[in-house]
């Protein structure tokens, strides 16, 4: 990483700090929503950018980590903040088990396999023998966290701290898998399936590991997403989710970090804002921005910044030769 | 800085105490406007009910047009939630926050409000006449800033478990509930009502979902059981399958029907007036397709109200009659509170209606709250369909 994008990083991330101070809560409830959903889609794009495999269903991944958070605060009185790695744990493993059997499935399967999942996740919640813990179709209400140890800062402000934190980390914890020996198989198996495993690397298990770890970083964002609305119900996650989350990954750039940003911005504020431009066809408006996005940006938010980044640095560079 | 405006209105207030007693206002009132959120499904699969919230807004529009309440126009925000609850979090908050609405009238659906239940609780800020039925909403020791407005599903379905016990006590019934927390609700109340004898008189339970294309094997099921009795828990479009079928099948049983489907033009007839014969249902409010209203003064009113002001209103469904009556509910809370436009006071003037009557809902059914009373409807007619029309019978049940 050079040092000029690691001053960019630190100015960005001044600026997320400085953020709440300066917007309502409202706002900074909004850009906390927005934060958890750049976590699920860097799982996501984990899955779909680096490893090629699509999933339509990660909105089941999400429901896990929340009712795991839910469940465990509801249920057993855990602090919220020691729901995550129980919600991260779980969602791995069920990423993973579910990983193993999709391995034999490949593209447009994979995505029908998937999207089973995603229609199925919802109904599950409702199952009346489940109902004592996840309190059927009437959902679980959660306390919101206060800021501890006396800080100045309402309850909004502080988890929006507190899931900044979290995103940091994982967005750290991905950069440093991605540039290592891992990241480098998982994306010679979306180039080159057949090249990837000439070369050694044990395909089956890197496509399950990738799926576990993605849905791991969506189960978090579930977790962190319950604790943000105090409420689960299986009505919360349904399909239209996994969808969003798709749509997010590809507005905000495939297979690029800073792209999961981009798209959970794009989900979290412009359906509002085409919830403006007009009451009667939101959908349609939000359409138009997707192809607008997709037509003229077509790598995504990232990729266009990153092209918008290098004629910039070209031009710098141009000029202080011509001087 | 938030607390200027209210220090500089206190000192106003101290120094006359008879401005006091005239006006008085909380974020989202003053002499012009009456700011009331609201949240709708617009858009997504429950996007049916959105009705509710165009026929309310239309409402408004109506309202102004003949010079507003008290003087001061309506202002109708309402958001699309998509039946999502987080999105119902997100714009409630935009309501209350942002927007600064007086209050929230009639966000719809069980799970989307009870998302936001404490929410509105913990700012104080009245969360009034919710579309839905669950029981939950009259509490008002634990949520005194909110309060129902329909029947609540438990006490029709105890009305219905009354009704059998005392014609034929011997009944075996069947159910068919669509399974969510509406028929469960339904089905709670029916089976309290029965008491102790209703494990031994349901002699079947069956539930279908949503996604359910039909529910034609569900009653099959329920023929094949030996039921002589069948309360039918469905919304219009499954009702009017189930009732077709249990009569096509040759089953012809006792039928009981929740009132979420009495409208005879978009369940009754669709099924066919005479396999509807003999059904049995309760009401509250008047069916507008039902031939004996075709003369009411009220329903008239509100049929020119939907060419004027909601021309793409369905003239068939209940949902925009429903929103028409719960506005009219809203604008009398609005009336008694007169210029005292506080969040305290309009939850105040909502828990002291007294035997108000909406001209939509049927004679004999009033309108009554207090203090402690939250559950603005709670009583019910028992009504059964002649082939033609429903005949009401019985006296009014409930309080």
């Amino acid at each position: 990483m050079s040092r000029r994008q690691l001053i960019l990083i630190a100015l960005l991330l001044l600026a997320a700090c400085a953020l709440p101070f300066f917007v309502s809560n409202y706002r900074t409830f909004q850009f906390t929503l927005a934060l958890v959903y750049s976590i699920a889609l860097l799982g996501l794009n984990l899955l779909t950018g680096y490893n090629g495999q699509i999933s339509l269903g990660h909105g089941a991944f999400y429901a896990i980590g929340a009712y795991c958070a839910a469940i465990l605060m509801d249920q057993y009185g855990v602090p919220y903040w020691a729901t995550l790695p129980v919600a991260a744990v779980v969602c791995l493993v069920a990423g993973f088990l579910f990983g193993l059997p999709a391995l034999r499935l490949e593209g447009l399967y994979l995505a029908l396999a998937t999207f089973a999942l995603g229609v199925s996740l919802p109904a599950l919640l409702k199952y009346h023998h489940l109902e004592k813990w996840t309190g059927g179709v009437q959902g679980i209400v959660i306390n919101k966290p206060e800021a501890p140890f006396g800080l100045p800062l309402n309850a909004d402000q502080w988890l929006y701290f507190f899931t900044l934190a979290v995103a940091v980390l994982m967005f750290v914890l991905a950069w440093n898998m991605l540039r290592g020996r891992v990241g480098r198989a998982m994306v010679a198996i979306r180039d080159h399936h057949i090249a990837a495993e000439a070369m050694g690397v044990n395909t089956a298990m890197v496509k399950s590991l990738t799926f576990g770890v993605s849905a791991m970083y969506t189960g978090i964002a579930g977790a962190l997403g319950a604790i943000a609305i105090q409420y689960v119900a299986p009505d919360s996650f349904n399909f239209f989710l996994s969808i969003m989350f798709l749509v997010g990954i590809v507005v905000g750039g495939l297979a690029s970090i800073s792209g999961a940003i981009y798209g959970a911005l794009f989900i979290q504020f412009v359906p509002n804002i085409a919830d403006e431009i007009s009451k009667a066809a939101p959908w349609a408006i939000f359409g138009v921005f997707m192809i607008g996005f997709v037509y003229l940006m077509p790598m995504g938010v990232a990729g266009a910044v990153r092209v918008a980044m290098a004629r910039l640095s070209r031009m710098t560079q141009n000029r202080q030769r011509s001087i | 800085m938030k607390f200027v405006p209210i220090a500089a209105l206190l000192a106003v207030a101290l120094a006359s105490p008879a401005a006091l007693a005239q006006k008085k206002y909380d974020p989202g009132a003053n002499d012009k406007v009456i700011k009331i959120g609201n949240t709708n499904p617009y858009s997504g699969p429950a996007s049916a009910y959105g009705q509710i919230g165009k026929s309310i807004g239309a409402y408004w529009k109506m309202v102004n047009d003949k010079g507003g309440i008290n003087g001061r126009k309506i202002e109708w925000i309402s958001y699309d939630d998509g039946y999502s609850p987080p999105k119902t979090v997100e714009m409630a908050r935009k309501l209350v926050e942002q927007d600064q609405v007086l209050f929230v009238f009639q966000p719809l659906g069980t799970p989307p409000n009870s998302a936001i239940h404490r929410y509105m609780n913990a700012k104080k800020v009245p969360h009034l006449f919710v579309a839905t039925g669950a029981t939950k909403w009259n509490d008002p020791k634990n949520f005194p800033w909110t309060m129902g407005w329909q029947p609540n599903y438990q006490t029709e379905g105890r009305i219905y478990a009354e009704h059998i016990l005392k014609n034929n006590p011997k009944a075996k019934v069947g159910v068919l509930y669509q399974n969510d927390d509406y028929g469960k609700d339904y089905l709670k109340g029916f089976r309290d009502g029965l008491g102790d004898r209703a494990a031994s008189m349901i002699v079947k339970e069956v539930s279908y979902e949503t996604s359910d294309p039909t529910v034609d094997s569900q009653i099959v099921q329920l023929q094949a059981s030996g039921a002589d009795t069948f309360f039918n828990i469905t919304t219009p479009k499954f009702a009017a399958q189930a009732i077709r079928k249990a009569y096509d099948t040759g089953w012809k049983p006792m039928h009981y029907l929740n009132n979420v489907s009495t409208s005879i033009g978009s369940v009754l007839k669709p099924a066919g007036l005479e396999k509807a014969e003999g059904l049995i249902s309760t009401q509250y409010l008047k069916e507008q397709t039902d031939e004996q209203w075709k003369d009411d003064p009220a329903i008239k009113e509100w049929e020119a109200f939907m060419k004027k002001y909601y021309p793409d209103g369905d003239l068939l469904s209940s949902f925009p009659l429903y929103g028409y009556t719960v506005a009219q509910t809203l604008h009398q809370v609005l009336k008694q509170a007169g210029d005292n436009l506080t969040r305290a006071n309009i939850m105040k003037q909502a828990a002291s209606l007294k035997d108000f009557r909406p001209d939509t809902m049927l004679p004999g059914i009033r309108i009554n709250t207090s203090a402690t009373d939250f559950a603005p409807i709670e009583s019910e007619q028992l009504v059964r369909f002649d082939g033609q029309q429903w005949r009401r019978f019985g006296p009014i049940i409930g309080k």
